[in-house]
């Protein structure tokens, strides 16, 4: 009867510990999120299938649109200051959909490098880059890139030399902020949609840098 | 109410009201400089109640890191965040 063996208490049969059951019960504002949808369904202001829809719209979107722009500014000179000049402007240029938040792009140089924090929430480009990674949103990076922001990046594997001044930008408001990074060496005989594959979501939003290949 | 200049240098107001507040306490009482002019925005501590907001200028203000925390390790790097006209006074 293999299944009467129980020396190993709290371990899988791989051995390994189970995880806890995330059953506790709701949150105040987990509570009231639910009653506002139950009643704006109920009023025939929104339906189900709207909000299912949105949530899909929103789960699907994912950094390849910021790497389209980043690729563009790349390669464009006069995209480049278009970008610089209205981020969002020169995204809706390209088709995006850029929503109600104004976008700033600032861009990495030989002598600075840019990283976006949101220290009073999750504020994050979702249009351009999807949703937010969860480190993103924990308090250890949205209090220590504001104080510490070195150590922080050398945390990410970014070490930066010290005549590099490091800009942090606070999403504290109305606007949404994509790093636009350094282009990186040897990338002349590149397309701009190879040139997009270089570009990763970390290095958008300044905890990393592009690709070299 | 007089936009200000790029360059000009301000002070974030020490006030600690309650309420829906885009201000991050750990630069209220600190002093930088505007990078730009932003807006006009509506005041998110109206809009958060849904009364109908004052539209106000938004500025990005850039400090340096050494004047926000006195101990920083690289005092010369610098960090933008942005503030409500009302958050702020030329200094």
């Amino acid at each position: 009867m293999p299944h009467d063996h129980h020396d190993h208490a709290g371990l899988s049969p791989s051995g390994h510990p189970y995880r806890e059951d995330q059953d506790n019960s709701l949150s105040y504002w987990q509570a009231m999120e639910i009653a506002v949808r139950e009643l704006m369904i109920e009023k025939g202001i929104v339906t189900a299938e709207e909000v299912a829809a949105q949530i899909d719209a929103m789960d699907a979107r994912d950094p390849s649109q910021g790497a389209a722009v980043v690729a563009r500014a790349w390669t464009d000179p006069a995209f480049r200051e278009r970008l610089l000049a209205d981020g969002s402007a020169a995204s809706a240029e390209m088709g995006f959909d850029v929503g109600p938040m104004k976008l700033i792009a600032v861009e990495n140089t030989a002598d600075v490098h840019n990283v976006v924090v949101c220290t009073l929430c999750s504020c994050y480009p979702r249009n351009l880059l999807g949703l937010p990674p969860d480190w993103y949103k924990s308090r250890a990076y949205r209090s220590r890139t504001v104080r510490e922001p070195r150590k922080v990046l050398a945390e990410f594997g970014l070490t930066l030399p010290e005549n590099v001044t490091v800009r942090v930008h606070d999403s504290t408001a109305d606007m949404r902020y994509i790093v636009i990074p350094a282009r990186p060496d040897g990338t002349d005989g590149l397309d701009e949609a190879a040139l997009a594959e270089l570009v990763t979501r970390d290095s958008m939003i300044g905890v990393g840098v592009a690709k070299t290949g | 109410m007089q936009a200000l200049e790029p360059g000009t240098p301000v002070r974030v107001r020490r006030m600690m009201p309650p309420g829906h507040v885009r201000t991050p306490a750990y630069l209220r009482g600190k002093t930088g400089a505007v990078e730009r002019v932003l807006g006009p925005f509506g005041n998110p501590e109206q809009l958060a109640y849904g009364h109908t907001p004052d539209r106000l200028p938004l500025y990005r203000v850039r400090f340096r890191l050494g004047d926000v925390w006195p101990d920083a390790a690289t005092p010369d790097d610098t960090l933008d965040a942005e503030i409500y006209a009302h958050w702020l006074e030329a200094l």
